[in-house]
């Protein structure tokens, strides 16, 4: 077991993925001499070369578009975009292309491209710093698309969305880079596979869903809750396509209150889709409507005032109370 | 790759030049400038006066009153040059380091403050300025500006818009199609490429093979590469520029040869990608040094001037410091602020939701 912070096991799984196969590179802008702006990719250039990681020119587009081209050769490209408010300009390259080219190909293309992805806010950043584009994302159908939460799924994860034959759009909690546990990194028997959620707590009155930055923030609420009397079950997604539905549905029929957490808006948020399946599967199982707590339907604001648009212990629980009292 | 030998002190032989480090006033043969010692010393005092906010701006962040700053140390000459060589009617699009420019333009350097302190992402109406607010996605204020140009084309006005970038920005697809653009429909803009060198930690070469000003040629039109710590020739090369894009003559690219002193950002380390060697070759050819040189060797200013000139800074520094300490947080309810410009139920329902559930914490 070693002692790891969320960034390091992404690095640390990057760099098992590019051990174990010499196909798989590195892309992106300072990912290579300065290791990245989050340090995510520190010392991959120095160990693996600058062919296999590689500082791209400043251009989003051109990352996602050549990296087809590469994996249409038979690499494994991973791929940083440094910000999520920067996807942006890539976004025509993953939404027409990467997305859609499998298809297009009737199989004969595969592309194995990973899209990693910081975000969310909380480290008093400027505009475009702290953004959760999921939802753009998980509306493309042809994209895997996950959030890790912690280091050990983060080591594991990273590996499993490199091995994946589908594109991965990956996203990483930025504000839980720093945070550390103890992760085996001497057998792949503990992975859970990466397309499947996590009840990352157990409890039985009522059930919080969320992914990535917010699973913490709902292991807080979960753990307040209790000493009010109830018992919170917290699910870990880890993956928003495919959407792991038995385990979503199981919890919600058995606690009938489910209570949806991201820091995207609400507004046509994940937590909608997530939502109208619960209902249209669970109706007549649950006590109130599925309710979301998320970010406002502005843009996001400037940092002095984020602490008010981010989900907190008490504006879940809130939502909490809201749902015992139907 | 090799890397790009002119990177460092030597000067590459294309660089339109018309005072040197050592401050000696010398010829082009195609661009010329005449300023008074009042001028000169004006300049000076706008140089010294924007590096004295930074400095100030980049201390505030250290001691936690800024989230971050993008410090122009280096980089004032290319700004005060080109700002200065705007008309009242001419629109400038910046990225988010133009705080020589913002000068310029009669910002308020308080207001800078706003963004990277996090109270605002951009406070001030770039209608009353003509400086367009800070874009910090590389590139997209490039296109805004070819634009905005267009309009003047419609409009039969005598004005011309400049686009500020740096080096890093010229890989992106928006300035390539900006390039594009303004070319094909002879927009009266001035594209100001500030090549520091470096974008973040990557090397100028990471993004070019051929000097950055040679670029337009491919797109139609002309490029020019000026000694970006060269406040007379910065001054003399935008304003021909100008004239030229007020004057139907169309685009200009204009590459200002600098050097980025300090790091990108305050939240950046530079040690661990380039040589300090780098950086002391380039300390020579500091652009404020070498006005105050001139100025002292053609005996068009004293000492008493330059004490002048440090007193009026260390006020503006400490005026800065007490605005900025005083800037007040904006209130919660700020999020639902300008999001759209008509009203919107949604907001209206979200903002009516949050003030109840804060006035829950009063009770």
């Amino acid at each position: 077991m070693t002692v790891m912070s969320l960034s390091k096991a992404l690095n640390e799984g990057m760099r098992k993925a590019m051990e174990d196969d010499p196909k798989v590179l590195i892309m992106g802008e300072d990912v290579g001499k300065l290791g990245g702006v989050f340090r995510v990719t520190d010392g991959l250039q120095k160990d693996f070369g600058e062919d296999r990681v590689i500082d791209t020119p400043l251009a989003e587009s051109g990352i996602i578009g050549t990296a087809i081209g590469l994996a249409l050769r038979g690499y494994r490209p991973v791929c940083e975009i440094q910000f999520d408010g920067f996807v942006f300009p890539a976004a025509d390259q993953i939404i027409t292309q990467l997305a859609k080219m499998p298809m297009r190909s009737l199989g004969a293309i595969k592309l194995p491209v990973v899209v990693r992805i910081p975000c969310g806010g909380g480290i008093g950043a400027v505009e475009h710093h702290s953004e959760s584009p999921e939802a753009y994302f998980t509306h493309t159908a042809g994209l895997r698309v996950v959030a890790c939460s912690n280091p050990a799924d983060a080591y594991s994860m990273i590996q499993q969305a490199i091995r994946s034959d589908d594109p991965v759009v990956f996203f990483e909690p930025k504000r839980r880079y720093w945070e550390k546990a103890d992760i085996d990194t001497s057998t792949g028997d503990w992975w859970t596979p990466f397309d499947k959620g996590r009840v990352v707590r157990p409890g039985t009155d009522a059930t919080l869903i969320a992914y990535g930055p917010m699973v913490k923030t709902c292991l807080e609420a979960a753990t307040a809750a209790e000493d009010d009397g109830r018992s919170l079950e917290v699910i870990d997604l880890r993956s928003l396509n495919p959407l792991d539905q038995p385990l979503v549905m199981e919890s919600a029929s058995r606690t009938g209150r489910v209570v949806v957490v991201h820091e995207a808006p609400v507004n046509n948020g994940f937590g909608a889709e997530l939502a109208a399946r619960i209902t249209e599967r669970c109706f007549y199982r649950l006590e109130a409507p599925v309710l979301r707590v998320g970010g406002f339907s502005t843009p996001y604001p400037p940092s002095k005032l984020e602490e008010h648009y981010l989900p907190d212990l008490d504006r879940v629980l809130d939502a909490v109370d809201r749902a015992f009292g139907y | 790759m090799t890397a790009d030998a002119s990177r460092g002190a030597q000067a590459p032989p294309e660089l339109v030049q018309l005072l040197t480090p050592e401050g000696e006033r010398v010829e082009h043969p195609d661009y010329d400038i005449d300023l008074t010692p009042e001028e000169v010393r004006s300049l000076y005092r706008d140089l010294a006066l924007v590096r004295r906010v930074d400095l100030e701006a980049v201390a505030l962040q250290r001691q936690g009153e800024l989230g971050i700053w993008a410090s122009l140390l280096g980089q004032e000459a290319a700004q005060i040059g080109s700002g200065r060589a705007l008309t009242d009617a001419d629109m400038a699009f910046p990225t988010y380091r133009e705080h020589g420019v913002a000068w310029c333009r009669d910002v308020d350097p308080l207001k800078l403050l706003g963004l990277f302190r996090g109270v605002n992402h951009g406070g001030w109406d770039p209608k009353e300025h003509n400086f367009h607010l800070y874009t910090i996605v590389i590139g997209s204020q490039t296109l805004h500006a070819v634009g905005y140009a267009m309009g003047i084309q419609r409009d039969d006005a005598t004005a011309a818009t400049i686009a500020y970038f740096g080096d890093g920005a010229t890989s992106q697809g928006d300035v390539n199609e900006a390039f594009i653009w303004a070319s094909v429909f002879n927009a009266p803009i001035v594209f100001f490429c500030q090549n520091n060198q470096w974008a973040i930690s990557e090397p100028l070469e990471r993004q070019t093979r051929i000097p950055l000003y040679r670029r337009a040629s491919g797109f139609g039109f002309p490029g020019v590469r000026v000694d970006g710590n060269d406040v007379f020739a910065c001054l003399a090369v935008t304003r021909q520029a100008l004239k030229n894009a007020r004057e139907g003559q169309g685009p200009t690219l204009v590459e200002a040869y600098t050097y980025r002193m300090g790091a990108h950002t305050t939240t950046d380390d530079p040690t661990r990608y380039r040589v300090a060697s780098e950086l002391e070759a380039w300390k020579l050819k500091d652009p404020i040094e070498r006005v105050k040189a001139y100025l002292f060797k053609n005996e068009h200013a004293d000492q008493a001037f330059f004490d002048s000139i440090d007193a009026e800074a260390d006020q503006l520094g400490a005026d800065l410091r007490r605005r900025c300490l005083a800037m007040p947080d904006p209130r919660p309810l700020d999020i639902f602020d300008h999001v759209y410009s008509e009203p919107h139920p949604l907001i209206d329902e979200e903002r009516a939701q949050f003030a109840a559930y804060l006035e829950g914490f009063e009770s």
